[in-house]
């Protein structure tokens, strides 16, 4: 069971009456990595997540977690994993850390609560009441109740929404933290620099369907090309530039002197075009790459803005 | 429980649940601390019930003379009513309304993926609703002697009644939490609450009532609950099999009515 994927879901379908939140959804998980599931408001990222925890059905399809069914293995999925809902979860009226410690509480070998509490700075309001926490506070205490059972794997359903930028660094650091440890995280979001830098694996998910799988670096590199461009002396001989370089690659002199390169602009090609200029006494003034992000493939992928 | 605070280690999977009683003694630990600081919920489940029984144990004001006249007498007429005033308060409108907030909070779902199973937060629950209820007794008890209460019967019947009673209250409550919107519950609750204060036999005595009007009114389980107590702990009865029926019967009907209806989200 230890050889098996972290999460394994084949051909998901969820409907809530007629409308089809999931339509055939493939995704999986390999165990100690971090996954970040993109998509706009409606692409089903939520569903799908909680169809993982064992909140749903799935009208077809098959989906395993740890190996086991989250429906009618319930009982045996639930200690091993932690689960962030994208809101609410706690009674208004408990205070941040006695929920927390609660939490441990319902696990055999839990984290220390307190330390938790001080890791996510929430110490300056471990007595106050759920409901008079700011957004970012509830979020945090969110996130320490999935992770305070130790669980192997996690699903945190947009972890950093509302947190302000330090707190959302800080929150980066502690899934960093999770998965040098061997956590293995599944998150969602629709931040594009979350899922860039924190995720090994990204599935980039648009009416109920994953339009793209890979790392952030395959995913930008497949997708839009990428360009390199500097400046040298006029009339350089392109040509045997190209013969150094992969098929794919073309290059131009846009204007006397300019040189554009586009193609797979990666460590390798840089390499090569700069020892190609260095044995043809060429010194590349302006030498610069622009690499696509997740945020233009996304909209080249699916036409819209994440954030719509 | 783990002691490194940080560093490379710290959260290592070691994932298991701790152990069910362990568990659910935490839950109803929580539930009842949460209970017993919510503002509202004491006002319903400890200042109402005790005003009414110093108020109309002092003042005759609801006409008590038919059932003997003097101070101690109301009072001998008033503590079993307010006990179950006290039930009613505690196992319907409170948990009534706390878990349909838990439901509309997310709190139910949340624990849902806990390794708490729901039958044990279920168990937890009524743990909660048990201990609340042990409080109320003590104070009521407490009051109502100070008041000149001396009540009589024996302690199982007392005990049985309280639970047959817990039991139906309960199960009514939480299908209301489990159906309907949490506002709609909080509304709902509380209105049951006064009308079921004034027609269920509590501080107001059925025979009040016109014959038909009384014949519904003895079916409810408050009333139930309120004219078995009187008979045990007022006029020393034994066993009122009668009222422990209508409150079995309520009792079976609303559980399984919430088990089959109750919605988590």
């Amino acid at each position: 069971m230890r050889d098996t994927a972290a999460v394994e879901v084949a051909g998901l379908v969820k409907r809530y009456g007629n409308r089809t939140a999931v339509d055939g959804l493939d995704l999986t998980v390999e165990r100690g990595t971090v996954t970040a599931v993109l998509g706009p408001n409606g692409a089903g990222k939520t569903t799908t997540i909680e169809t993982c925890e064992g909140y749903r059905h799935a009208d077809a399809g098959t989906v395993r977690v740890l190996g086991l069914d989250p429906v009618t293995d319930a009982a045996a999925l639930r200690p091993r994993i932690g689960v962030m809902l994208q809101s609410g979860g706690v009674y208004p009226t408990v205070r941040a850390a006695e929920m927390l410690r609660h939490m441990a509480a319902l696990h055999a070998r839990p984290l220390d609560p307190a330390a938790l509490i001080e890791r996510l700075g929430l110490a300056g309001c471990g007595r106050t009441p759920y409901r008079r926490l700011s957004g970012g506070q509830q979020q945090r205490l969110a996130l320490a109740m999935a992770v305070v059972g130790r669980p192997e794997l996690v699903f945190l359903d947009e972890p950093t929404a509302g947190l302000d930028p330090q707190a959302r660094r800080s929150a980066w650091d502690l899934v960093r933290e999770l998965r040098a440890d061997g956590v293995t995280v599944v998150l969602s979001t629709h931040f594009m620099d979350e899922a860039e830098t924190l995720a090994d694996d990204v599935a980039i998910i648009d009416e109920g369907r994953v339009i793209a799988r890979g790392s952030p670096e395959e995913l930008c590199r497949g997708g839009a090309e990428n360009t390199l461009s500097f400046t040298g002396r006029p009339g350089l001989d392109l040509a045997s530039l190209l013969k150094a370089l992969p098929p794919d690659t073309a290059a131009a002199e846009t204007a006397p002197g300019s040189y554009r390169l586009t193609g797979t602009v990666d460590p390798q090609l840089l390499a090569t075009v700069t020892s190609w200029c260095a044995q043809n006494g060429v010194m590349p003034d302006g030498i610069a790459v622009e690499r696509h992000t997740l945020e233009d493939v996304f909209l080249e992928l699916t036409g819209k803005e994440l954030r719509s | 429980m783990n002691t490194e605070n940080t560093g490379p280690g710290t959260y290592a999977p070691a994932p298991g649940a701790a152990p069910l009683p362990r568990m659910i003694a935490a839950q109803a630990a929580l539930e009842t601390r949460l209970l017993l600081r919510h503002g509202e919920q004491l006002l319903l489940t400890v200042v109402i019930p005790t005003l009414l029984l110093v108020l109309f144990g002092a003042v005759d004001i609801v006409d008590l003379d038919g059932e003997g006249g003097g101070g101690g007498e109301r009072v001998d007429f008033l503590a079993p009513g307010v006990l179950a005033l006290a039930v009613l308060s505690t196992a319907f409108t409170g948990q009534a309304i706390s878990t349909g907030f838990e439901r509309r909070y997310g709190v139910l779902k949340r624990l849902a993926a806990s390794p708490l199973p729901r039958w044990g937060l279920m168990t937890a629950k009524t743990c909660a609703v048990l201990v609340t209820e042990v409080l109320q007794v003590v104070l009521l008890t407490s009051v109502a002697l100070a008041l000149g209460w001396s009540p009589h019967g024996s302690p199982l019947a007392v005990a049985l009644l309280l639970v047959a009673g817990t039991a139906a209250f309960s199960g009514l409550g939480l299908l209301m939490a489990g159906t309907l919107r949490a506002e709609a519950t909080l509304a709902a609750a509380n209105l049951v609450f006064v009308l079921l204060l004034v027609g269920g036999g509590v501080v107001v005595p059925l025979e009040k009532f016109p014959e038909p009007v009384r014949a519904v009114l003895e079916l409810l389980p408050i009333s139930a609950l309120s004219e078995g107590l009187r008979e045990v702990l007022r006029d020393g009865a034994g066993m009122p099999w009668a009222n422990l029926a209508v409150l079995g019967v309520w009792a079976v009907a609303g559980l399984a009515a919430a088990a089959r209806f109750f919605r988590w989200e």
